[in-house]
């Protein structure tokens, strides 16, 4: 474990990206003048709906695609030039891609293979990035002779195992269950935090974001809409995209034309307010979702804690009206004819 | 008692069914194969035995004695364990066979490897890649013959190719080795047969996740590397796959071997072929089981290296 540390004690993986476009052969543009700078040995989240760009974002940190103009930087070194494996970059692929012919151990050390690295020692350090992950025991095995789970931890060693300063992660979760990702995520924050390395981890899971994240960047259409911590992000959303992406926010058009988001949490059901019409209610173990229509036909919801739904019952159909604090209003940019 | 018949009746329904459940889980599906098991009775297993029995009778110059003797396999092997006047003629076409099928294997399966990879990873569009693997099979439009014999007008002593050699004086004169050789037979045998090892490699490359040759170029590997170490394990099953049906074809052949080779080429088929018109049907015989035990040999050592059943 400890020789897969970086032998310098500081973090390493400081990405920088500048003014980086990807325009495809067919004119798509992908990626869309990105400006973005990562801290050293911090975890990021690429986070967006398919076709965002964040897929692309991160296969041209690894070298996969070239930029179409724009410099990437790594540890202040420009990559763009340099094939993936000299980029100081390791990919952990969706749905893990390890080699179905080669053993766990082979799988591990097939990079090392590929240096020239002598049998002995390359089986060594693969059994080294093997306990890292707890799989030594599973060396001889083949990998569809693991659980998703498993597979999962093989990726991951094989990806560390070369000491990268950066770990680039796509979709790493996305093909386990919902126990599994509780758990991997969990292992995952701890990597990043012990071997001092940014992990970049793209994902279309706000919640994924919001647990792992130091720096959480939301794009769109190969723009970043807004980027910050997930707090950030969560309580204070720019935009009406954000604000509904990252979910938990009704967003308010108000008789000006001008958008706010409120979060469900802190929307009340009130005396006198905003009329809306009970849609349903939910019970979500902590309490209950409220699902409301509003008169232009608009979806609101409203938390609502088991108290506060006994202490003034709603049933479908009802009208009520909405209220908020003055405090948990958060402008948002741009109108309501662009919200819609 | 009035009840009592309806009680016995319905206590002997699930006595009943237990037995008469699995008798019909047991016929049915053997009933259902009986005419696949018929047709390999009758066209496979009845004429290898038939083959096999034969190659025990005795003959004469006129007529088939139902018998059993070893007449038949001592003749073939007659003088082979004299080794100080050189090999037996059987030893001699045995390795001549042999030899010519190692040739085409060698380079049937690397062309038809070099084509799969191309079809596989180079054609970007899957149109383009069918219009291509078809245009690979439109060969086979034609018949054998009529592709080994016109090769013939091309390779002769005044074909195409020395007259072309001749006029761009690459060569002083019209060369020998073109037609009737052992140049000419591998020439048309792989003509005939790479498309039996492009199919069943190209099958298998086709299932290879194109995410496992990014992943193994993020780990380093040059494009050499990765075909060696990622593409050709993986695409291992249409390879073997591929060699046994040319191993099995060009063994057995005597057709291309006689017409490209001028009938001046020995093989063990060309030898079953020349007893047969001799109406040495049992020598045949004996000779056809050694041919089908040494191509069996040789598909069990390719077997041992991948398991095809896995792949299928």
């Amino acid at each position: 474990m400890t020789t897969l540390r970086p032998a310098a004690p500081k973090a390493r993986g400081a990405i920088e990206f500048a003014a980086v476009t990807k325009r495809f052969a067919g004119g798509a543009v992908a990626v869309d003048a990105l400006d973005l700078r990562i801290r050293a040995g911090s975890y990021v989240c690429l986070l967006g709906p398919s076709g965002c760009g964040k897929t692309t974002t991160l296969r041209l940190l690894a070298g996969h695609e070239l930029p179409t103009t724009g410099d990437i930087l790594l540890d202040n070194v420009d990559i763009v030039g340099l094939p993936p494996a000299r980029r100081g970059t390791a990919m952990m692929f969706q749905s893990y891609a390890l080699f179905p012919h080669l053993s766990v151990l082979d799988n591990v050390a097939f990079s090392l293979r590929m240096r020239g690295v002598a049998k002995a020692a390359r089986h060594a350090k693969a059994h080294e990035a093997l306990r890292l992950v707890e799989m030594e025991t599973y060396a001889a095995r083949l990998p569809a002779q693991l659980s998703g789970g498993q597979q999962q931890r093989v990726a991951l060693a094989r990806a560390l195992v070369t000491n990268p300063a950066t770990l680039l992660l796509d979709e790493p979760l996305s093909a386990l269950d919902p126990f599994l990702r509780g758990r991997v995520r969990a292992e995952l924050k701890r990597f990043q935090r012990e071997l001092e390395i940014s992990f970049v981890h793209v994902t279309h899971s706000q919640d994924e974001a919001l647990a792992l994240a130091d720096q959480v960047v939301l794009m769109r259409a190969g723009r970043i809409e807004q980027q910050g911590t997930p707090e950030d992000l969560f309580d204070r959303p720019r935009t009406a995209f954000v604000a509904r992406f990252m979910g938990g926010h009704n967003v308010f058009a108000l008789p000006g034309g001008s958008l706010i988001a409120v979060r469900c949490d802190r929307t009340r059901i009130a005396a006198a307010g905003l009329p809306a019409t009970v849609a349903g209610v939910e019970y979500t173990g902590t309490g209950f979702a409220v699902a409301l229509s509003g008169a232009a036909g608009e979806e609101f919801s409203v938390l609502l804690t088991e108290a506060a739904l006994r202490a003034q019952p709603v049933e479908p159909g009802q009208s009520v009206a909405l209220a908020w604090d003055e405090a948990d209003i958060r402008p948002l940019a741009g109108s309501s004819a662009a919200g819609h | 008692m009035p009840s009592s018949p309806d009680l016995a009746a319905a206590g002997g329904v699930p006595k009943a069914a237990p037995t008469a459940a699995p008798a019909r889980r047991s016929w049915a599906p053997l009933l259902q194969s009986a005419p696949l098991w018929a047709v390999l009775l009758l066209f496979f297993v009845f004429p290898l035995l038939a083959t096999a029995v034969v190659s025990l009778w005795d003959y004469t110059e006129y007529s088939l004695v139902p018998d059993v003797v070893s007449r038949n396999y001592v003749e073939m092997f007659e003088g082979c364990g004299d080794l100080s006047g050189g090999l037996c003629t059987t030893f001699r076409t045995y390795i001549s066979t042999l030899r010519l099928c190692g040739m085409v294997w060698a380079v049937t399966l690397v062309l038809g490897f070099v084509v799969s990879y191309f079809l596989c990873f180079h054609v970007r569009s899957d149109g383009m890649r069918m219009a291509l693997f078809l245009l690979c099979t439109a060969p086979f439009l034609t018949s054998n013959v009529i592709r080994m014999i016109s090769w013939i007008p091309l390779l002769g002593r005044e074909g195409v190719v020395n007259q072309a050699l001749v006029a761009l004086r690459l060569a002083e004169r019209p060369q020998d080795w073109l037609l009737f050789s052992e140049f000419s037979v591998v020439l048309a045998f792989v003509h005939l047969y790479t498309l039996f090892v492009v199919v069943p490699v190209f099958n298998s490359m086709m299932r290879i996740d194109r995410r496992l040759l990014e992943a193994a170029r993020d780990a380093g590997a040059g494009a050499w590397q990765t075909i060696w170490h990622v593409v050709v394990p993986l695409a291992k099953p249409g390879l073997v796959i591929g060699s046994i049906f040319v191993i099995v074809l060009v063994m057995g052949d005597f057709v291309t071997i006689g017409v490209m080779g001028g009938q001046q080429i020995a093989s063990v088929g060309k030898v079953i072929q020349v007893q047969m018109s001799y109406l040495q049907f049992p020598a045949a015989a004996a000779q056809a089981v050694v041919l089908l035990a040494l191509v069996l040999v040789v598909i069990a050592v390719m077997t041992k290296l991948v398991d095809i059943r896995r792949e299928l």
